[in-house]
């Protein structure tokens, strides 16, 4: 069980999550159990609705499982913990701090030894990795919406977290500009090895970043189907157009369908 | 150059027409006091604009002081606890929808002889309103996300209120604060007339009444416009120095 631990960086283990709402108890997630070895990056596709927000949420310490444990680097999860780095659809960028001050606001909450050039050179390594060179000293809403998210990816790393969570980042941004920032993922992660999990619903996201995919049924989610997707080391967007790739895709499709047909049924 | 001009003219004009609308119409001084009657008057006590000038500006300002320190800490309330919001907002608005004329009198009776207090009293009631409920609603609405950023780092509450809910605020702040200067304004104007003071604009005015002295009024008006201008534009510069970001650049 130790060694296992120590192999995959993030483990859920038998997780039941339930909300008090108004009208009564919402199960979210049911018994869900998957984990993602170190230096790993799994993706998790469902039907919208489906716990998946929650799961980050989870993850990160922000909310307990009421059954179940998380564990993050064979450490149980109860509170939220500085190793921790999240980035959402909504970049979140704070107007009055300039780009790299956004940036370098983990490493003022993080405990650190860190000197304030040494923090800013960190910074601007990052800003510099995903091509926002130069706009460090402008405000979040110079930017366009592709360069907002970059700067909130860098926000994440800053204090290179073991972990690293990712709400559906590129969500909110145009098709171009997305596949754009697929590659400033594949960058990143070679220049900055992170364990990662990526909410989306991008099934060609899922599977051009993302070295296993887990679709979770439809509410209460629990785990339904999970594939493993081989990586060449420069993974290029033409991957994504061989017969391959889209039988892979169409398969994931048939598992979303059968897990929102399951959700539609459990209203 | 031209920002300064223009506003400049802008007031020239405006005295000329003044001076012509008392002119063309034969009004007396008591019905309406004309800019040239107002200089000599204001000239004819003009160490007693300053003294008193003084005494108005000072009980505002404190009175403004007190209603920043008291509306931030209601508001912080309100904005963080939802309950203690349910609890308090209707007190307060009930609070806030009573003519402060009529609270007045009540505060002078209480404070009988207690000039200082009971105006300072007076203007910190009637400004700290605007402030509680913009710091409360902009805590309140404080999106999630924001909050999880740092959370999610294991920050504490009071550095999330420093580092997120505290400059996230000060644009809606600031707006409550301009409101605030204006009527802090009219609580100590009010008082010092009402009650028998001696001193502050507020009660020259009222001597300008006993002494059928119309220009002394008028000239009172334009001073309390002055006094509330630099107060007013204080708080833009402070407003420029702690929230010049929520400004859109104008290109």
């Amino acid at each position: 069980m130790s060694l296992n631990k120590q192999k995959d960086a993030i483990i859920i283990k038998d997780v039941t999550h339930t909300y008090k709402t108004e009208t009564g108890l919402l199960p979210v997630i049911k018994n869900l159990t998957m984990s993602v070895p170190e230096n790993g990056f799994t993706a998790v596709v469902g039907p919208s609705g489906c716990g998946k927000s929650t799961l980050t949420k989870l993850i990160s310490g922000l909310l307990q499982p009421d059954e179940g444990e998380v564990f993050l680097s064979g450490e149980k999860i109860t509170t939220p913990r500085p190793t921790v780095g999240m980035a959402f659809q909504n970049p979140v960028l704070l107007e009055w701090r300039s780009i790299i001050k956004n940036v370098m606001l983990p490493l003022e909450i993080v405990p650190n030894q860190l000197t304030f050039e040494e923090k800013q050179q960190r910074a601007k390594e990052l800003l510099f990795l995903v091509g926002l060179e130069g706009f460090e000293e402008k405000r979040p809403s110079e930017l366009s919406g592709g360069m907002r998210q970059r700067a909130s990816l860098c926000r994440a790393l800053v204090h290179k977290p073991d972990v690293l969570i990712l709400d559906e980042p590129f969500g909110a941004l145009d098709a171009f500009t997305r596949e754009d920032l697929w590659q400033v993922m594949h960058n990143l992660r070679k220049e900055e090895p992170f364990t990662g999990i990526l909410i989306t619903h991008d099934l060609r996201e899922s599977i051009f970043l993302a070295d296993e995919v887990v679709v979770l049924s439809g509410r209460p989610a629990s785990k339904q189907f999970f594939v493993k997707v081989p990586k060449s080391k420069t993974p290029k967007l033409e991957s994504l157009y061989t017969p391959k790739s889209i039988d892979l895709l169409k398969n994931l499709r048939k598992q979303i369908e059968i897990a929102q047909s399951q959700q539609e049924r459990n209203k | 150059m031209r920002h300064i001009l223009v506003p400049l003219y802008a007031i020239v004009i405006f005295l000329i027409l003044w001076e012509l609308l008392v002119w063309v119409n034969e009004w007396p001084n008591y019905k309406m006091a004309s800019p040239s009657d107002i200089w000599p008057a204001f000239w004819k006590f003009k160490v007693l604009f300053l003294y008193y000038g003084w005494d108005t500006l000072w009980r505002t300002v404190v009175g403004l002081f007190i209603a920043v320190l008291c509306g931030v800490f209601l508001g912080m309330i309100m904005g963080f606890s939802k309950v203690l919001r349910e609890a308090i907002y209707p007190l307060l608005v009930g609070f806030n929808a009573i003519p402060k004329a009529t609270v007045v009198p009540i505060i002078a009776l209480m404070f009988v002889g207690q000039h200082d207090l009971n105006t300072v009293l007076i203007a910190f009631m009637i400004s700290f309103f605007p402030i509680a409920v913009s710091v409360s609603i902009g805590l309140s609405t404080l999106e999630p996300e924001y909050r999880d950023i740092l959370r999610s780092l294991g920050a504490s509450k009071s550095l999330i209120f420093w580092k997120i809910a505290l400059p996230k605020t000060l644009p809606e702040f600031f707006g409550a604060l301009k409101v605030a200067v204006t009527l802090a304004f009219i609580g100590t104007n009010l008082m010092e007339i009402v009650s028998p003071h001696g001193r502050g604009l507020g009660a020259l005015f009222d001597s300008g009444k006993t002494n059928s002295d119309y220009p002394l009024m008028f000239a009172v008006l334009i001073a309390l416009a002055f006094l509330g201008i630099g107060l007013y534009y204080i708080v833009v510069v402070l407003e420029k120095i702690f929230a010049g970001w929520a400004e859109r650049s104008s290109d």
